[in-house]
């Protein structure tokens, strides 16, 4: 089967069900998609599937076979996507390991919902833990995102 | 990221590849050599330091050479050491950051480089205890002061002028007669070769000339490999030819497999090697479970041969443990006298004679860390030397255990910290890391990375203890408190070092329960036994979760027994300004969180001050209100530090809280970050949240009985705590620096449920709520 992954073409000849999310992380070198529980609760593994977030922990290979995978790594050419830029205006990170994923969330639903309201913000981040406890700081960070996409 | 790449990242760079994209010269350019200088103060340098500290006292102690922590290239990049781990307090940032600014270096021409354990060379590294700033401000002004005036006096040598006539500005040294100017890279190889200046000849920064302490301005070093997904965790490692490890660990501790199916795990595809690893006699310290491994090509691989072993086991003396049942056995543990810890007075006399007693009982249940980046190391082991990469916050202790495991001396063996994601006191174990070290032998010296699933690490964890707490107040017929006798019962996480130690520590005690600072004639404070039945360890902010829980309910109870306000009540139980010392009273040393009691006294004057100044932020008894919401109070020392949290709390028709404020008035002595400071109350309130709501461990037949994120909840987005406001009582360089990371913890929980009392009239006396509020 052949995948798309960050616009580049993929071949991949292993185990149809193994999780997209080892693929990038073993197989690829693309770290930046965390491990964080493996059955879809928490999302630090989200990736954009033809621009939709998925889990990629509970997405199997044979899913994204033919489509187009993006992860945080090819989120934006030069790491300036705007909900990259408020990340870092509100210095929402503590130990950062969640927060490729609440950026993937993030800039997936800003896209299918550029005009959110608080509510539409607390709804989808909320597949999103942050154990450290960034959740206000997240929270401005997409509000202040979503005036600028 | 492999061969000579993953080399240079891992090793020189080590934590983030910023430094490549930053284009830094080259390791040749690294100019000063990190070798110690004979004959320089430094280990017990601490009798120059403004005021003591503990830090000596620590493995390791303190070291502050700018020629072990501060490097200066030819085209003036600075790169300064931080040893302490980064698991987002941000000692990336804060340390680095002072070094910088005593220095005169421009931030952004800093980097900041990781060191790898050792604590010989770099001191203490054990990054817990809400230590980093405590014990190294002092040491890390030193070091980058004395790094700038090696600069300065370079520059008086290349110009042969006087040491006098220079002054370190920004990066570069001015002479100013002349008004010539000189940039630091040029000034490297000189001040490479100066014998670092004596303690006695460092001149300090006026605070008043400070740049970057105090601030808050200086954006995490990391912020930008995190937001790029550049940042890398132990998670992420992966040396050229590394393959991957999942254990089967056995379900009771002490339990060990009995048989399982190698064949068909083999059968997998991409499963290369199944063995097991033998349990560890408790005390066991943080050596391995045990169980039986799987190691594989790729992680995918590895789980599912592990899923078909198969393994039976053999459950071993713990398969006992029901937290129903020894709940109930600590609840009459706590019934009966106990043993004293601290004495004044006679509480028994008094409570006789009391007009009225209180008698009040609380539960407080195991929970675990459940960090974001479950735990995971990687080891290859060339030429019979170790190297690992691990998420650890103890890199020191983890090379001993790692060289031991594997008889090796200890120099053989390299710790790369990675960055952590997440550790409040889970990483301060290194189990992971010997695992990673044990399969690495297995496999011939071949990278392993050994990778925790979120289940193993839910099941498989050191739990924060259990924890029953039994409070008894006598009052007068005024209804002033003359008896106060707190018992408390809970295994101790010294089991891990020492057969049944039966109760808790001096340690444990030292916790928020010996320093007590209730104005109270007749005082007792007590201890119950209880077994550890299960691996016991440090959660952010540990035992201070429970005593303040049980201190901080109770006083709001007897306010509400006798029509007082909750904070008046709080600041008269308190009493006057005074420094409490209970040293003559107690059992056993007290235990100051390893500081001096001198530098760091138990101060009712600072305790009282953050909980006026928390009450007029959040307008105490002035803000008004929805229907059906409240405010609630409670105070803690932890850590050195004084904290006073007012938690507002809205219950609805159905009993569903929210809560929609939170204000938190801090006193950390001198605050180096402010910015961080400020997020970690934001993110204690978060944690201490779920504690309140959700975390709950528990056991049936020796196993945990929660999984994953599905039973094990945690707090999610817009669940409360959005809106947390931090107020840091302001003080000047001279007052001593104090703990951050975890003192935020403690006073949230009895505030939450103080308030949730005065929103329904329910007093809560078990953590977590739950379903209390239906039932």
């Amino acid at each position: 089967m052949r995948v798309t992954v960050n616009n580049q073409v993929q071949s991949y000849d292993g185990d149809p069900q193994m999780p997209l999310m080892w693929y990038l992380r073993d197989e690829l070198g693309l770290t930046g998609t965390k491990f964080g529980c493996g059955i879809g609760l928490c999302g630090a593994c989200s990736v954009h599937v033809d621009g939709k977030v998925v889990r990629s922990c509970v997405t199997a290979m044979s899913d994204v076979s033919d489509h187009k995978v993006t992860t945080i790594e090819g989120l934006s050419p030069d790491g300036n996507h705007p909900v990259q830029k408020a990340w870092r205006q509100y210095s929402v990170p503590q130990c950062g390991y969640c927060q490729a994923g609440q950026i993937m969330q993030a800039a997936g639903f800003l896209n299918q919902n550029p005009k959110p309201s608080d509510e539409d913000i607390h709804s989808a981040m909320a597949g999103n833990i942050c154990r450290c406890g960034c959740y206000e700081r997240i929270f401005t960070a997409v509000k202040t995102a979503s005036q600028e996409v | 990221m492999k061969g000579e790449n993953f080399e240079n990242q891992a090793i020189i760079e080590n934590v983030s590849r910023r430094n490549m994209l930053k284009g830094v010269a080259t390791a040749g350019g690294l100019v000063v050599a990190a070798q110690f200088l004979p004959g320089v103060a430094m280990a017990d340098g601490s009798q120059a330091f403004q005021y003591k500290t503990g830090a000596g006292g620590m493995p390791g102690g303190v070291v502050w050479d700018p020629h072990v922590f501060v490097s200066v290239a030819t085209d003036g990049t600075v790169s300064i050491v931080t040893h302490r781990s980064e698991m987002g307090t941000g000692s990336h940032t804060s340390l680095p950051m002072a070094v910088a600014d005593e220095m005169e270096a421009d931030w952004s021409r800093v980097k900041v480089v990781q060191a790898p354990g050792d604590e010989q060379k770099y001191g203490n590294q054990d990054t817990d205890g809400s230590r980093s700033i405590r014990h190294f401000i002092q040491p890390m002004r030193a070091c980058g002061a004395a790094a700038r005036q090696m600069l300065e006096m370079a520059a008086a040598l290349q110009w042969s002028v006087p040491n006098t006539e220079v002054r370190a500005e920004n990066h570069q040294v001015v002479h100013v007669p002349s008004g010539r100017k000189i940039g630091y890279g040029e000034l490297a190889k000189t001040a490479a070769g100066l014998p670092t200046p004596r303690l006695n000849t460092i001149t300090l920064k006026d605070p008043s000339e400070f740049r970057y302490i105090g601030k808050g301005e200086v954006k995490i070093y990391d912020l930008h490999d995190i937001t790029v997904g550049k940042a890398m965790y132990a998670q992420d490692i992966r040396p050229e030819g590394t393959s991957y490890a999942v254990i089967a660990r056995p379900p009771v501790v002490l339990g060990r497999a009995k048989s399982w199916d190698a064949a068909a795990a083999m059968k997998v595809p991409g499963v290369l090697k199944v063995f097991e690893i033998p349990p560890t006699p408790m005390p066991a310290k943080f050596a391995p479970l045990g169980g039986v491994a799987v190691i594989a090509k790729n992680t995918y691989a590895a789980i599912k041969g592990r899923e078909a072993l198969n393994v039976k086991w053999d459950d071993g003396p713990n398969a006992d443990y029901d937290s129903d049942t020894f709940k109930q056995q600590m609840a009459e543990t706590s019934r009966k006298p106990g043993k004293m810890e601290r004495n004044e007075g006679d509480v028994d006399k008094a409570l006789a004679g009391a007009a009225k007693v209180i008698d009040r009982e609380y539960y407080i249940p195991h929970g675990h860390h459940a960090t974001m980046e479950p735990p995971a190391a990687t080891c290859r082991i060339v030429d019979g030397k170790p190297e690992v990469w691990a998420c650890v916050q103890s890199p020191g202790g983890t090379r001993g255990d790692v060289a031991k495991l594997l008889g090796v001396p200890e120099d053989h063996v390299t710790v790369h910290v990675t960055l952590l994601g997440g550790g409040f006191g889970r990483k301060s174990k290194c189990d992971f890391a010997q695992e990673a070290a044990l399969c690495s032998k297995e496999m011939g010296g071949q990278p392993v990375k050994v990778i925790w699933t979120r289940e193993d690490d839910i099941q498989h964890g050191f739990y924060h203890s259990v924890s029953y707490q039994h409070v008894t107040a006598g009052l007068d017929e005024n209804n002033n408190v003359v008896a106060w006798r707190h018992r408390s019962v809970s295994p101790s996480l010294m089991s891990n070092f020492m057969p049944d130690p039966k109760r808790e520590s001096a340690l444990e005690l030292g916790l928020g329960l010996i320093d007590t600072p209730f104005d109270v004639p007749n005082l007792r404070l007590e201890t119950g036994t209880a077994p550890a039945k299960t691996r016991i360890g440090w959660f952010r902010s540990v035992n201070n979760i429970p005593h303040a829980f049980a201190m901080q309910s109770m006083v709001a109870e007897i306010a509400a027994e006798t029509g007082r306000d909750q904070k008046d009540f709080l600041l008269e139980l308190i009493g006057p300004a005074r420094i409490v010392d209970p040293r003559k009273d107690t059992s056993q040393p007290l235990w100051n969180y390893g500081d001096p009691f001198s530098t760091y006294p138990i101060d009712t004057g600072r305790l009282r001050a953050v909980i006026e100044r928390v009450a007029q932020e959040a307008q105490w008894g002035k803000r008004s209100l929805p229907k059906g919401h409240a405010l609630g109070i409670a105070a803690h020392r932890s850590f050195l530090t004084y904290v006073a949290t007012v938690v507002e709390v809205g219950v609805d028709e159905n009993g569903n809280v929210t809560v929609p404020r939170v204000d938190t008035a801090i006193d950390c002595g001198f605050c180096v970050n402010p910015e961080r400071v400020r997020s970690q109350i934001e993110g204690a309130a978060v944690m201490a949240l779920t504690i309140s709501k959700y975390t709950n461990i528990t056991f049936k037949n020796g196993r945990v009985q929660q999984h994953n994120f599905n039973d094990y909840r945690v707090l999610r987005i817009g669940e409360g705590a959005m809106d947390v406001r931090t107020h840091i009582m302001p003080h000047g360089i001279e007052t001593p620096s104090s703990g951050v990371g975890e003192p935020g913890v403690p006073p949230f929980s009895p505030a939450f449920f103080n308030a949730l009392y005065n929103a329904t009239g329910k007093r809560i006396r078990e953590l977590p709520l739950g379903d209390q509020l239906q039932a």
